[in-house]
């Protein structure tokens, strides 16, 4: 079953190293941003890193660029419950 | 059909012998009749209480328990009620041996993940019955476990809530399992819009069960966590915030109303074209206003905190949003009313049943809205209005929809009929009983009678003595139903293969199915409910 | 019956499950949301006492036993044994170093009499009590995942040096590796939010 499409998708050693050493400088960058003050900025940026960086180890080390559409669209759907969960609580504690 | 060996007669795996057989099974139809036991002891249980908390309430002062005990006995009727009956029911029961003969599989995806979930589901229950006479007895919370009372009760708290917390991993483990069923086991032939429709609101459920019940997890852990540690998070002297516990709550119990409901829908949507011999109205109106159902009942919890000192904005949208919900479960009503129009119908109690069902839905969705819109809610918000409502909608809905699917797939499920007419005459106990039991407490809850009291002033006495023999009725209406089917194993009165002229593939193989199901090859229509050939073996005989 | 093992299924089942997981997370990222928006500024000083080093060393050790976990399944799959149970090896100490800087973090914090119920927290600022409150149940979860994600990658390990999994039929390790790396996911996400909200 060698051209089965069940056959997962294989990463080379060298797109996973790319991978973790672009995950590297990125851990560097968001410890390094935090010593300057940018007052309210801080947060958005330290987040809008972590979300880069969880995009990366969902693509490539969890394949996920390469999984069935099933996944693609389940996974989103996910983040979408969990994105509705956090902003409708917040039509009740920021209005309050 | 005494040629092919029944899943009762073969074991799987092959190897196993006596209880062992049952106990280790992987074979999908046994771990449903598996699960059909245990579900029912706990639903006898739970009418029994709740029979005891009404008559409780038939008189003035205290009739027959004193008001801690009662307190214990409403929150047991509730946990018992939700997370080990009508939660599991369906899915567990039907969808376990409905939903891979639907789809032309031998079993579900995860077999050994099926028997584990059925485990989770005996220890959760088990560990309820622990929780009765350890600590200070069962909790006195009330269903919800609202906090900060359920933080300081002395009653033991921690120990229920890890058995709810273990019947949601195993409701949840059941959902992944027919998801991922659903997902890769069908037959080939097998299109997405060729899927019937119980299957597809089990579908439905199965993400709602998926993405729903971690919230309840970790909240469950937190009062624990609470309790065993002080962290304060739900305390407002340690800077924390209750009303939060009701929004982590409700984002997982809303949901999960339609949990408990979605299966029921689609068992009546097998049960009306298959009565009616007719091509179901608006098969794929059906299915997307399952998945809307899915996903606009998650947008919606917090209607349940109107009062609870949420902002006015969260009142407004959340108050709009509810009524969203609406939409697609009107959409199921009319079709299926509009598939009754014009059919040929044949009444048999499966059908009597889901007839019962959507009257009784009606009205618990119609009282919905009345609180559903947050003005009337602040009048009746908890009072027995809201106990109506919500029996009307989960006992009138997904409790008749539970009958109707027991009597349809009872011949299928173990071969034997039951007495006609005996079950006619406990579905019309049961109706007329329901009747009289719920619609005083609309009255009374209109009146201001609060709920969980057990006791009230004079001028409610009317309304809960009607409403208590109303509930005898109900109950004897309930054990006829069970007796009944009871004593057809005893009967053996033997089920053809399709006694009810039903066309999806649960209806080709033989009752009760051999182990792996299909006999031939299983053969998939264009339209999962075409009558034509139904009607023209009718019309030769 | 005798049917092909389906891969994309075994898959399909292990994301669902992964999902659960980012839910139950989520409900603590819910309360957290809610809290730093009542309570910014003491977050932020809460934040201060938490060290940074600690917090980026352990995101390393993470993200470098993602790597050796992904790594670990090329490499059985190019037939290369050794090299893989080395990779799985090597994550599950990683793990355990993991484990044991957070013993040292919480302990530190331990001796500075800030723990849950603790008198500084009590009669301290509200927002710092929930702050720490957060991060101790947060952690504390996902310390007890990376636990569970070690016990599967020592399964795995014994079932690749067992030759139970091969080039041919590696799904269970692929599953490790994809719970292994969602505790590293929700690590990410961790570590900003407790160690660099200043």
């Amino acid at each position: 079953m060698s051209k089965d499409s069940s056959i997962q998708h294989m990463m080379s050693y060298k797109q996973l190293a790319l991978v973790l050493i672009s995950l590297l400088i990125l851990t560097g960058v968001t410890v390094g941003v935090s010593y300057v003050h940018m007052g309210i900025f801080n947060v958005p940026i330290a987040l809008g890193i972590a979300c880069f960086k969880v995009s990366l180890v969902l693509l490539f080390f969890m394949h996920l660029k390469y999984e069935s559409i099933a996944i693609k669209v389940s996974f989103l759907s996910t983040v979408g419950f969990l994105a509705i969960m956090i902003s409708f609580t917040f039509w009740d504690v920021a209005y309050r | 059909m005494s040629d092919v060996k029944s899943f009762f007669d073969t074991p799987a795996p092959a190897h196993l012998t006596g209880i062992k057989a049952w106990l280790l099974t992987h074979d999908h139809k046994r771990l449903a009749i598996m699960y059909l036991w245990a579900v029912m002891f706990w639903f006898t249980v739970a009418i029994i209480l709740g029979l005891l908390i009404r008559i409780e309430l038939m008189s003035i002062g205290p009739t027959i328990m004193g008001a801690k005990l009662y307190n214990s006995a409403f929150t047991l009727h509730g946990v018992i009620m939700i997370f080990l009956f009508i939660i599991p029911a369906i899915p567990a029961i039907f969808g376990n041996f409905i939903l891979p003969i639907q789809l032309g599989a031998d079993d579900v995806f995860f077999p050994r993940l099926n028997l584990l979930s059925w485990y989770l589901y005996m220890l959760g229950g088990l560990l309820a019955i622990v929780s009765l006479f350890t600590g200070g007895g069962f909790p006195d919370t009330g269903w919800t476990f609202y906090v900060p009372f359920s933080v300081t009760t002395n009653h033991s708290v921690p120990l229920t809530l890890t058995a709810a917390f273990i019947l949601g991993m195993s409701s949840m483990l059941t959902g992944l399992n027919f998801i991922t069923t659903v997902h890769r086991m069908r037959v080939k032939e097998m299109g997405w819009m060729q899927i019937p429709l119980f299957t597809w609101s089990l579908y439905a459920t199965g993400w709602v069960q998926l993405l729903a019940t971690p919230v309840i997890s970790i909240t469950l852990l937190l009062v624990i966590f609470e309790r065993a540690f002080g962290i304060g998070l739900f305390d407002p002297d340690k800077g924390g915030d209750p009303v939060l516990y009701q929004h982590l709550f409700w984002m997982y119990s809303h949901p999960v109303v339609y949990v408990m409901i979605l299966p029921g829908m689609g068992i009546i949507s097998e049960v009306i074209p298959t009565f009616s011999r007719k091509a179901i109205f608006g098969y794929k109106a059906i299915v997307w206003s399952s998945m809307g159902i899915a996903v606009a009942g998650s947008l919606v919890w917090a209607h349940h905190m109107y009062t609870s000192g949420i902002s006015d904005t969260a009142v407004f949208i959340f108050s709009l949003l509810t009524y969203l919900v609406a939409i697609p479960t009107a959409i199921k009503v009319f079709s299926w009313v509009a598939t009754l129009y014009k059919a040929s119908i044949e009444m048999t109690p499966p059908l009597l049943y889901a007839l019962i069902f959507i009257y009784l839905f009606t009205v618990g969705g119609l009282t919905g809205l009345v609180i559903g819109a947050a003005g009337t809610n602040i009048h009746v918000h908890d009072t027995q209005f809201i106990v109506a409502h919500f029996h009307f909608t989960m006992f009138g809905g997904a409790g008749f929809a539970f009958f109707a699917g027991l009597h349809f797939w009872w011949p299928k499920m173990f071969g034997v009929m039951y007495n006609i007419k005996k079950a006619y005459i406990a579905a019309t106990l049961i109706t007329v009983g329901f009747m009289f039991h719920y619609v005083p407490m609309f009255v009374l809850g209109m009146m201001g009678m609060p709920r969980r009291y057990f006791d009230y002033l004079p001028q409610f006495a009317q309304g809960n003595a009607l409403a208590g023999i109303g509930g005898i009725i109900m109950v004897i209406g309930l054990l006829l139903m069970l007796y009944n089917l009871v004593m057809s194993l005893r009967e053996k009165v033997v089920a053809p293969e399709n006694p009810w002229g039903g066309v999806t593939l649960e209806w080709s193989v033989p009752s009760p199915p051999p182990v792996h199901n299909f006999v031939t090859a299983p053969s998939v229509k264009d339209y999962p409910y075409d009558f034509s050939e139904v009607l023209k073996k009718a019309a030769q005989s | 019956m005798n049917k092909p093992i389906d891969f994309i299924g075994i898959r399909l089942g292990m994301w669902l499950f992964l999902y659960s997981e980012i839910i139950l997370f989520g409900g603590m990222f819910v309360l957290y949301a809610a809290y730093f928006h009542a309570y910014p500024t003491d977050f932020v000083e809460g934040g201060r006492q938490l060290n940074r080093v600690i917090g980026a060393i352990n995101t390393i050790i993470l993200l470098l036993s993602s790597f050796t976990v992904a790594a670990s399944i090329t490499a059985i799959r190019l037939g290369s044994k050794k090299l893989s149970l080395s990779l799985i090896g090597f994550s599950f100490i990683c793990g355990i170093v993991f484990l044991i800087n957070k013993y040292f973090e919480w302990g530190a914090k331990f001796h500075h009499d800030i723990y849950p119920n603790s008198e500084t927290l009590i009669n301290g600022p509200p927002g710092q009590n929930i702050f720490f409150g957060l991060y101790y149940v947060i952690t504390g979860l996902h310390g007890l995942h990376v636990i569970i994600g070690m016990t599967l990658l020592a399964i795995s390990f014994v079932l690749v040096a067992s030759n139970k999994i091969h080039a041919e039929r590696f799904a269970m390790l692929e599953n490790s590796g994809l719970y292994w790396h969602l505790v590293d996911l929700i690590w990410i996400f961790v570590f900003p939010l407790f160690y660099l909200v200043l």
